[in-house]
């Protein structure tokens, strides 16, 4: 984990804690910190500038019985629930997202798998099971798309990304990213289409007719 | 521009921060939060917020409610919340407050930032019904050690953004409150420059990597 060197930009942070991120980024955002101390202390930064805009506002009075009602119920607060904790290559927020169960992988072809963990209306979320020398099927993003690497590596016309690195990909960055290296590539991708692959059939054909 | 600083800062840091020395740790002090040491230079907030951790000091805790619970209810109402709704809204932070509290590491989080959070995270889940992701915490091995130096750097550090949020135009600070208020997209506060954080990145980061020393040198007992 020492040698992440593609990290969260600020804004994406910004949005994260101040949860104003679809869940499908938040997702990503929440297991990339969990790999990453510069991150994590990036997120602690941002939720002090949170803390001052919180301390310096304006106040407003609560009502005189709330502080006897919530003392009362210190004794009988729930314990917290222990966390998920990480397993293999998936960090605790994924974990938590796949039900602490392995991913139920569905082929695409061409050896590369996907497992979907989350969609709405606005984003999905989906692990992504490339192997090596594959080209990552192209799944259009009118928008923001962030893709981490939790094994293996990558690369595209950006750059090198591997385990723990993030890519952040607007919709006008026209990317063909290719696993590299021994093992298959396994990444966590985001992206605000709903499910579609469509476009991806014709791309997993052209390596069939060049035959 | 800022952010650019920040970067160098933070990057300049990173890569000699290494081995914490054994001089360094031999600052450390016992950590007690009704040490006198503490109470002269680390600000009441924290010491309020340790008996709470450590000792579950009720009376800590009413006096964090005392100062937080206003503040909380003014923050949930100009995040959109209907008044009539923000004690529960209140209520629920306060109380997590309480069961979260061994979470809380004054060398990586200052007490209003951390609250800060847990607000955020709270009120998205009592409204979208939905739980929202977060990172897995570090496993802190219950450290006994308790670096005040660099707890009052990282107040320091807040304090130090707490003028540098005063210093800017109106129109900038408006913006940067919509934005961690909740009210703007990523895409939005992309638009906004100058999200003035300082060097208050590369403080945590030092806590970090000394409660990582930490934690080796538990394993390694």
């Amino acid at each position: 984990m020492k040698n992440i060197s593609h990290h969260i930009p600020d804004a994406l942070m910004a949005a994260y804690v101040s949860g104003n991120l679809p869940h499908a980024y938040a997702l990503v955002v929440a297991t990339h910190i969990s790999m990453c101390d510069t991150c994590r202390a990036s997120h602690a930064a941002h939720a002090s500038l949170g803390g001052v805009l919180l301390e310096t506002g304006p106040e407003r009075a609560v009502s005189t019985d709330l502080r006897g009602r919530v003392l009362d119920m210190l004794d009988a607060a729930p314990r917290e629930q222990a966390p998920i904790r990480r397993a293999g290559i998936f960090p605790g927020p994924l974990m938590e997202a796949m039900n602490s169960t392995p991913p139920r992988w569905r082929p695409l072809g061409a050896g590369i798998r996907q497992s979907i963990l989350h969609h709405e209306n606005t984003s999905s979320v989906r692990l992504l099971y490339i192997p090596a020398g594959e080209a990552v099927p192209e799944h259009g993003h009118g928008g923001l798309e962030l893709t981490l690497v939790l094994q293996g590596a990558f690369e595209d016309e950006t750059g090198y990304f591997g385990v723990g690195d993030l890519e952040v990909a607007d919709g006008d960055l026209d990317h063909q990213p290719v696993a590299t290296g021994d093992v298959p590539c396994i990444c966590l991708v985001a992206t605000d289409e709903p499910l579609s692959f469509k476009r991806l059939l014709p791309r997993l054909l052209q390596p069939v007719f060049r035959i | 521009m800022l952010l650019e600083q920040i970067h160098s800062a933070s990057t300049g840091k990173h890569d000699r921060a290494t081995p914490v020395s054994s001089a360094s740790l031999g600052e450390e002090i016992e950590c007690d939060a009704r040490s006198s040491v503490m109470d002269e230079t680390i600000c009441e907030a924290t010491t309020l917020m340790l008996a709470v951790r450590d000792n579950r000091s009720k009376q800590a805790f009413a006096s964090l409610f005392d100062h937080f619970a206003p503040r909380l209810k003014g923050f949930a109402i100009r995040s959109g919340v209907a008044s009539g709704q923000a004690e529960d809204v209140v209520q629920d932070v306060m109380l997590a407050v309480w069961n979260k509290a061994h979470q809380f590491d004054p060398k990586r989080a200052d007490v209003s930032g951390w609250i800060y959070q847990i607000a955020r995270n709270r009120q998205i889940d009592l409204f979208r019904r939905s739980s929202r992701p977060v990172p897995e915490d570090l496993i802190s091995e219950e450290t006994e050690t308790c670096d005040a130096e660099q707890i009052v750097g990282l107040e320091q550090e807040v304090s130090a953004l707490r003028d540098a949020l005063s210093r800017l135009k109106p129109s900038q600070r408006d913006l940067i409150e919509k934005a961690y208020l909740g009210e703007l997209s990523h895409s939005e506060i992309r638009e906004t420059t100058g999200i003035p954080l300082g060097t208050i990145k590369s403080r945590i980061r030092l806590g970090l990597e000394r409660l990582r020393h930490d934690l080796r040198e538990t394993t390694r007992r």
